[in-house]
């Protein structure tokens, strides 16, 4: 009862009104409310004998009931709802289930399977077993190059056919490292003479030779755009610019033994080299171009073996994970900007080659003595995540297809094998389920 | 007085104000079902109106239901009829009343009556609009968390010499007792005039002190 009585000033106090005709309309929102006191007015008016003065018990009282029969009378309204309700509560309550169903497995990432086994098996008579060397590139257009001896065979990923590009001459050779430029159909070839060869794979042709640089065998090879850059076993590290008459652009001099590692970071911006004195340099573009005496960004003295295996991580920039030799046995990673070491983790056997998965956060190893694996990591917790086992010698190289699923090892028992070990980018899925089977999809790619 | 070319752009008629006035509710509607959590975000759709985003259900059910609604509105609208228009949301299980959303409508009755129009640009009834679905979009900063599964009704309240439609009952108000209210922004087409008002259940926490 009160509450219909009480409502009158709440709303009166939320719906103010300026004048005393809209004073009336005051009444509009809690009308229904009223009835109540409609009902009771026409109930005791009634009873008490249709005699409305008599019956007032104050002036102030009477002129309220007549405003609130007038008000009641002259806007009585109906209240009207549809027959047929919406159908939301039965739909609701089964979506909600159904959505917070739907939310649990997706939290859970389902487990990829890792084949254990090599993919498939393939010859290589006569490799090089010989740790400083770079003897095995996937190219961008989906072509494997591997040197055996003195020979360069290209390995054509989606038709599986074979093809020699170059037999490299008695004195000059044996070929000592290889490297695809960028647009997957320039290749360049180092030479044990310290000769660095430029090769069109489509035209199967030599373009130029790049001599006068070093002065031994060139174990290896980085491209950037259009500067290769080139490591020898005199321990320099020569820029060539391979458009122009004199390519060479620049030289690093840091490394006091052979260097055999060389990678550029995915922007193009700093160079990591691994020497077989142990170090690890960070080079600068910007830096090295800006001044003369071409020092180094960073170095690093931590492994205490040749470094070989170097790999920049595609997904976090300053990133680089470098693998120590024999006597080392670890995995390190650095942020190049600072030169910190970020960790380190001790593998049990030389490492001879590092890929970073190009799908998922994980990183790829290759080893030596005693088990010859390839151990799959989990980054940055660094969980071993497979082990997979084959090759009867060191691994000595590896190589990555341009969709990143598969990886090609060649070890020094002549086998050169390849591993579905990283997992199909979601994306990719449908669009690209094997590298075999994209032919084109990868011209454009840049690595 | 304003120019011809000018009175004739920002003329606006019985017909067309109730269209105005009965889309609003349909979007007002909506919105109110999705910021209320009332259906389940996936089941509405993003569209663009009154320089908003706003959220249209899909379920087709609910769809039939709104479109009849609101033909119905627009023509109780038309005839001067409709008094308010309420939203109701209530508790599945026990059917208690948690929120009413009151549209009051007050209709220029000489409009109806001698059929004459009204300037007003549509400009300024969006604007006007446009701030009330705002206030609706920010409405869940207030009002008390409907943490079970809820069923809305509508009420229309219309005059009473209207004869109701074989597709409407007559219902109770569906009150709240000692409700919380809170008047959001109005607007005017100068022949029907909004106001807007959210009444909701009082935490008895609140109550007590």
């Amino acid at each position: 009862m009160d509450a219909g009585l009480n409502r009158c000033p709440l709303q009166e106090h939320f719906l103010p009104r300026k004048n005393s005709k809209e004073n009336l309309d005051r009444f509009i929102p809690n009308r229904s409310a009223m009835n109540f006191d409609y009902a009771h007015f026409a109930l005791t008016e009634e009873r008490k004998g249709k005699d409305q003065s008599a019956t007032v018990s104050s002036p102030s009282k009477e002129a309220y009931r007549k405003q609130l029969a007038e008000t009641m009378n002259l806007n009585h309204t109906r209240i009207l709802a549809f027959r047929n309700k919406p159908q939301a509560p039965v739909e609701l309550l089964p979506s909600n289930h159904s959505a917070s169903l739907h939310q649990q497995p997706k939290s859970v990432k389902p487990r990829r399977y890792i084949p254990q086994t090599s993919e498939r098996t393939l010859d290589a008579p006569d490799i090089v077993d010989d740790f400083y060397l770079n003897l095995l590139d996937w190219g961008s257009a989906n072509v494997l190059a591997i040197a055996l001896d003195h020979t360069v065979y290209l390995w054509d990923a989606s038709t599986g056919s074979t093809s020699e590009l170059v037999t490299i001459d008695e004195e000059k050779g044996p070929v000592t490292s290889i490297n695809w430029a960028p647009d997957g159909r320039h290749v360049a070839v180092g030479l044990n003479n310290s000769e660095v060869q430029l090769w069109d794979s489509a035209s199967n042709r030599q373009l130029r030779t790049l001599k006068g640089g070093h002065q031994s065998r060139v174990g290896s090879l980085a491209w950037n755009n259009h500067i290769l850059t080139t490591g020898g076993m005199d321990g320099l590290i020569i820029n060539n610019d391979v458009r122009i008459r004199s390519p060479i652009v620049e030289t690093y001099r840091g490394h006091t033994q052979e260097v055999c590692g060389l990678k550029w970071s995915g922007s193009g911006q700093q160079l990591a080299s691994g020497g077989n004195d142990n170090v690890v340099h960070i080079w600068d573009r910007s830096v090295a171009s800006s001044n003369s005496t071409t020092q180094w960004l960073h170095r690093l003295e931590e492994h205490t073996s040749a470094v070989k295996a170097l790999a920049w991580c595609p997904f976090q920039a300053n990133l680089l994970a470098t693998g120590g030799g024999g006597g080392d046995r670890t995995i390190k990673f650095w942020n190049t900007h600072t030169g910190a070491c970020l960790n380190s983790v001790d593998t049990g056997s030389q490492v001879c080659s590092l890929l970073w998965s190009k799908n998922e956060r994980e990183l790829l190893s290759s080893h030596g003595f005693t088990q010859n694996q390839l151990t799959l990591w989990k980054y940055p917790s660094m969980v071993k995540m497979a082990e997979l086992t084959g090759h009867t010698s060191r691994v000595l190289y590896m190589a990555q297809s341009p969709d990143g699923c598969t990886v090609a090892s060649a070890a020094g028992d002549e086998t050169l094998r390849f591993w579905n070990v990283f997992g199909v980018p979601e994306t990719a899925k449908k669009a690209a389920p094997k590298a075999v089977a994209e032919p084109f999809s990868h011209v454009n790619r840049i690595r | 007085m304003a120019s011809k070319t000018a009175a004739a752009k920002d003329i606006i008629t019985l017909h067309g104000s109730a269209a105005i006035v009965s889309e609003f509710f349909c979007y007002a509607a909506n919105s109110i079902l999705y910021n209320r959590a009332v259906y389940p975000e996936e089941s509405f759709v993003k569209v663009k109106k009154y320089g908003l985003p706003m959220l249209l259900i899909e379920d087709e059910s609910v769809k039939s239901f709104m479109s009849n609604l609101t033909s119905q509105i627009s023509e109780w609208l038309e005839a001067g009829k409709l008094q308010r228009v309420v939203l109701v949301i209530m508790s599945k299980a026990t059917g208690e009343v948690l929120e009413r959303w009151n549209f009051r409508i007050e209709t220029d009755n000489e409009v109806v009556d001698k059929g004459v129009s009204r300037e007003k640009s549509d400009k300024e009834i969006m604007r006007e609009i446009q701030a009330i679905m705002r206030q609706v979009a920010s409405s869940v900063t207030y009002l008390p968390c409907l943490d079970e599964t809820c069923v809305f009704d509508v009420l229309a309240y219309t005059d009473t010499d209207v004869a109701v439609p074989f597709t409407w009952i007559e219902s109770d108000p569906k009150l709240i007792a000692n409700p919380q209210m809170v008047k959001l922004h109005g607007f005017d087409t100068k022949i029907h005039k909004v106001d807007t008002l959210v009444s909701y259940k009082n935490d008895e926490w609140d109550e007590e002190e």
